[in-house]
């Protein structure tokens, strides 16, 4: 306390490079001037306004992480830190900011129809939209627990928003009342993480906590540091939606709108890796400290592939079976993080560029699938679906093979690479856990190719599909499928990208 | 001269070979609706296409050559040393030319009963897979495509199938990727194992993996057990073939005769390729749990086969016991064995393939399959009786047709390396000509009922589709020697390579004679030969 009392009593303005932060003032500046605008404007202007200033927001701050990563990939910066070494600037913050930023514009180019058609469209929902990912972007940078934190509550209050959005549908209510009181315990052992954090490091800062933590000794005391580890994993957990941490998943996936469960699988699960990521495999990366934390992770990934799966494929509604889909994905992603290497992170960051496109795709199939109402979500009513909409039937196909790990799209070179990783620490069990639960989680996904491709009485009187396809959702979903595939084939140009964002945890330099 | 001429030319033959049928899909699928009737035709180019460039293969190959050639290569994902890397040599050569053989013939063969378009172009991925398979020697692309089949057969059984094509399509799927799974981690496994040893690079080329000794045996026994648990379920091995019966019945004909013909010698082959090739120390290790299983193949499927009520899941049963013999000759270990059981692959396609077709024939004219609802066809339909005779004999491996050269090659392989197994495999013989002479004899004589006594005789298209199959059973059982002398240098070597690499292993052979059971083949068939032109005269007049 006197510590800080006497640092601030020498406050200096800490040196700040705007360049560094460009992404994360667009995210965050837009959504703000925009708001002020529109409640001047709002009766004047055409009503997809602001779906489009989200879109061009996403594409923004894509441009600008690009030049950002452009600045810090060449040999002479090789990243950096600012504000007071609180926010990096490196491959890995500037990846998973244009993967959050892609999730808003392919979230927001879907949305507005979506919203017209439920009767529900509002400026917010894309203001909360914007807000929530400038939240995910200060957790992609954070290079200190409080930064952390920070951008984790900006992110979920807008989300606990989002979730509640659809004002009248009773399981929208109850989704958001359920993430949020869920979601404020999570945060809550967050916070008491990093104080545990604190208290055994005397630092937040990532820098200086790595930096303790490769001094430690074998018989130092660690109780505290351990502690710390296990509720930020605790509060990491419950983000990114990993068994025992995952009980909301199915309710909040299957009540809130469809758009909003879009972003949360991909944006939200996004932002949290990144901390994780950050935390775990940079900052206490050191060997020793790794053998105590991977087994922690070891479970988890276990206990989400196979609950997720297993749970899975015995549920008869599609959205929850993609709820309890994403449990698995991100068991297959702490995988990666287990491996507790480089090759581990890459592939877990490769896992979570093509989750995020797999993601948006499907729930935007699962938007227009349904008529007004948004709950025509049973596996009955997906009876069918092709011989009414094939295109939409086939695209939904691709994106659930995707999911299951067949060959030629992203989605089989995520797993592979997990998989690879892991095999090269030698976790030769995990491994075969893993390939096992994507088996069952196989089986999940044709279920629901097989009810859309069913013909019958049953499959006559099913509704989805029913309405025609507006051109966003259409244009959303054909992206989303060509990434998919194209990368899927061609891959050495995401792999690349991917293994060019090299995470760095570096204090405060004189860049820019 | 034309090899010269396209090295110089550098035209890639092979990505062509394995991407036309894509490219054709992508066509078919990209035609409106509205000209659905165009997808037949697209279909049938794009397959003919493929076929002559698959002969063009044949007869530019290198017959005395054993090792890989038409060599493409072109990095796929560089930071893991994985690139398309696709070569040929006399195991993979009949296998890639009975798959462009096979496919346009199945669709000329069987127009679909809806849907055109999508039936169409998944036939075309199919048909990129299993040639992507055959010319793969990089173990990534190998296993992309081991598995993107999957994905076109389950549409063919879930979409154009019969009765509880659901439940077949499913059980088919799962099944086969629960084998892949494994082989995945023992895949990436040995990949690693290889990489960590001093001066080896991260690398999937098979060439670089067989010649490195970096993997222990203990470790290497480990892996080729998740290799071989895949390949096991896809030939089927019994217990593992659980799926195939569902699969082949419940399969639109074009489908079981692909499944069949093609998609169960990515099994066989893959034991050749990566099982025997990568791991000599471990199938000599494990070749006498391969050869048990074997002859319980045999023989267990000839007895189910046996007992059958539907045709057509007869014809699915033999598939076990045949298959059942191709592994007895490869885990023989041995130039017979292996040559056999090539051989042996071929064969099964084609006379296997030409039996489902026939049975689709059957159930598109009486809609059922049952035996006992059929009776005294023959009479109604004789060229369809004596095309099913001649196919039939094939199948049970009469001396003259092709049957009868494969079988005889691996009974002779097994028999100098393992005698009892072979005693015991011989019996398979025999319950073959059981069950398939009392199917044909309960369905083309006997009493004929008023609902059969309406059947027609196969036309003109139909009979026109048969003879190719007719031609190649009689040409490969009369004289298979342009086959088996494409076949023999790669044998030797793979043979020689497990020799080198399992320590006091010699090929057992027949007294030093080397390659010595095809000279036996060929004095049997020149006896049998005559016999045989004669059956067929006979059987022609039974027919008049």
């Amino acid at each position: 306390m006197i510590l800080l009392l006497q640092d601030s009593g020498s406050f200096a303005f800490p040196n700040v490079d705007w360049g560094g932060l460009s992404p994360l003032l667009v995210m965050a500046g837009v959504p703000l001037v925009f708001l002020t605008v529109w409640s001047l404007t709002s009766h004047i202007a055409p009503r997809r306004t602001p779906s489009v200033v989200a879109v061009l927001a996403g594409i923004g701050t894509i441009v600008a992480a690009a030049i950002q990563w452009g600045r810090v990939s060449g040999d002479d910066v090789p990243g950096f830190s600012t504000v007071a070494s609180a926010y990096s600037v490196d491959g890995f913050s500037m990846l998973l900011t244009m993967l959050i930023a892609a999730a808003v514009t392919l979230t927001a180019l879907f949305a507005h129809d979506y919203l017209e058609r439920e009767d529900i469209n509002s400026a917010e929902f894309f203001v909360l939209l914007m807000l929530s990912a400038s939240g995910g972007i200060v957790m992609a940078g954070a290079n200190d627990l409080i930064v952390l934190f920070l951008g984790l509550e900006v992110l979920s209050i807008a989300v606990y928003i989002l979730a509640a959005s659809h004002m009248r549908r009773a399981e929208s209510q109850e989704a958001g009342i359920k993430y949020f009181i869920l979601g404020a315990f999570a945060s809550a052992f967050l916070l008491y993480g990093i104080a545990l954090m604190y208290g055994a490091t005397g630092s937040t800062n990532l820098v200086h906590i790595s930096e303790w933590s490769a001094k430690l000794s074998q018989d130092g005391d660690t109780g505290l540091l351990y502690g710390g580890m296990a509720l930020l994993l605790v509060g990491l957990g419950f983000k990114v939606a990993a068994v025992p941490f995952h009980s909301w998943t199915p309710d909040v996936y299957h009540g809130a709108p469809s758009p909003t469960v879009s972003f949360m699988a991909s944006a939200v699960k996004v932002a949290g890796f990144a901390g994780l990521l950050r935390v775990f495999n940079l900052t206490l990366g050191a060997d020793a400290l790794a053998d105590d934390w991977a087994p922690m992770i070891f479970v988890l990934a276990v206990l989400s592939m196979i609950y997720g799966t297993v749970v899975g494929v015995v549920q008869d509604n599609v959205k929850r079976m993609l709820a309890y889909s994403s449990i698995s994905h991100a068991g297959f992603i702490l995988v990666g993080a287990e491996a507790a290497s480089d090759d581990g992170m890459t592939a877990a960051l490769y896992y979570l560029a093509a989750y995020t496109f797999i993601a948006i795709g499907s729930f935007a199939v699962i938007s227009v699938a349904s008529p007004k109402g948004d709950d025509a979500h049973s596996l009955a009513d997906y009876k069918g679906l092709a011989s009414r909409k094939p295109a939409l039937a086939l695209a939904f196909t691709i994106l659930l093979l995707a999911q299951a790990g067949v060959p030629f799209t992203t989605g089989f070179l995520g797993k592979f690479f997990v998989i690879g990783a892991s095999i090269q620490s030698e976790n030769y069990l995990l491994a075969i856990v893993a390939m096992l639960a994507a088996v069952v989680g196989a089986f999940l996904y044709l279920r629901i190719v097989l009810a859309m491709y069913s013909t019958g009485d049953e499959a006559d009187a099913a509704v989805t599909g029913t309405e025609p396809i507006p051109w966003t959702a259409a244009l959303t979903i054909g992206i989303t499928v060509a990434f998919t595939v194209f990368f899927g084939v061609f891959a050495d140009l995401l792999v690349d990208l991917v293994g060019d964002a090299v995470p760095q945890l570096v204090r405060e330099t004189a860049a820019g | 001269m034309s090899a010269v001429l396209a090295a110089n030319v550098g035209f890639p033959l092979l990505p062509v070979l394995v991407l036309l049928p894509a490219f054709g899909a992508l066509a078919v699928a990209l035609i409106p609706s509205t000209r659905a009737d165009l997808a037949r035709t697209i279909a049938l180019i794009t397959t003919i296409m493929t076929a002559a460039l698959g002969i063009y293969l044949l007869w530019n190959f290198e017959t005395a050559d054993g090792t890989f050639q038409n060599l493409s290569e072109q990095s796929w994902i560089s930071s893991l040393g994985i690139s398309w890397l696709a070569g040929v040599d006399g195991i993979s050569l009949w296998l890639i030319v009975l798959t462009v053989l096979l496919f346009p013939i199945t669709i000329f063969a069987v127009i679909p009963e809806h849907s055109p378009k999508p039936y169409y172009a998944w036939l075309l991925i199919l048909q990129t897979g299993c040639l992507g398979v055959f010319v793969a020697l990089d173990l990534f692309m190998f296993f992309v495509f081991f598995e993107i089949v999957l994905v076109p057969m389950y549409f063919l059984i879930a979409n154009w199938g019969h009765g509880n094509r659901h439940y077949a399509a499913m059980k088919f799927f799962i099944y086969t990727m629960l084998g892949s799974a494994l082989m995945l981690v023992g895949m990436l496994s040995l990949v690693w194992l290889h990489a960590k040893a001093p001066g080896n690079e991260l690398t999937f080329d098979i060439r670089e993996l067989a010649a490195s000794d970096a993997v222990g045996t203990n470790a290497a026994r480990w892996i080729f057990l998740s290799f071989a648990v895949a390949f096991a379920v896809k030939v089927p091995i019994f217990p593992l073939h659980t799926w195939l019966p569902d699969a082949h019945t419940e399969a639109p004909t074009a489908g079981s005769v692909i499944l069949a013909g093609v998609m169960l010698k990515l099994g066989t082959y893959g034991f050749l390729r990566f099982g025997l090739y990568l791991f000599p120390e471990a199938s000599h290790y494990f070749a006498p749990v391969f050869l048990t299983l074997g002859v319980i193949g045999i023989i267990y499927g000839a007895i189910v086969a046996t007992m059958q009520k539907d045709l057509k899941r007869l014809v699915a049963y033999s598939s076990v016991a045949h298959l059942g013999f191709i592994v007895l000759g490869t885990f023989s270990l041995n130039s017979e064995g292996i040559t056999g059981g090539i051989l042996q692959m071929v064969n099964h396609g084609v006379s296997t393939g030409a039996l489902f077709l026939l049975v689709g024939w059957i159930y598109e004219r009486r809609h059922t399959r049952e035996i006992a609802k059929l009776g005294g066809l023959q009479k109604v339909a004789p060229i369809m009786a004596a095309m099913f005779t001649v196919v039939m004999l094939s199948s049970i491996g009469l001396p003259g047709l092709n049957g009868f050269v494969g079988e005889y090659l691996i009974l002779v392989g097994a028999f100098v390396a393992h005698r009892w197994w072979a005693v015991a495999a011989a019996v398979g013989v025999i319950l073959a000509s059981l069950y398939l002479l009392w199917a044909y004899q309960r369905v083309f004589h006997g009493p004929i009922d008023e609902e059969n006594a309406e059947t027609k005789d196969l036309n003109i298209r139909e009979i026109a589709i048969m003879v190719p199959f007719i031609a190649a059973i009689v040409f490969m059982g009369v004289y298979p020697k342009p086959v088996i002398d494409r076949m023999e240098p790669a044998v030797d070597a793979l043979v020689l390579h497990i020799q080198d690499n399992v320590e006091g292993f010699d090929e057992p052979v027949n007294e030093g004679r080397k390659g010595g059971g095809w000279a036996e083949v060929q004095a049997i068939n020149e006896a049998a030969h005559a016999d045989d032109e004669h059956a067929d005269d006979e059987h022609a007049e039974d027919d008049e």
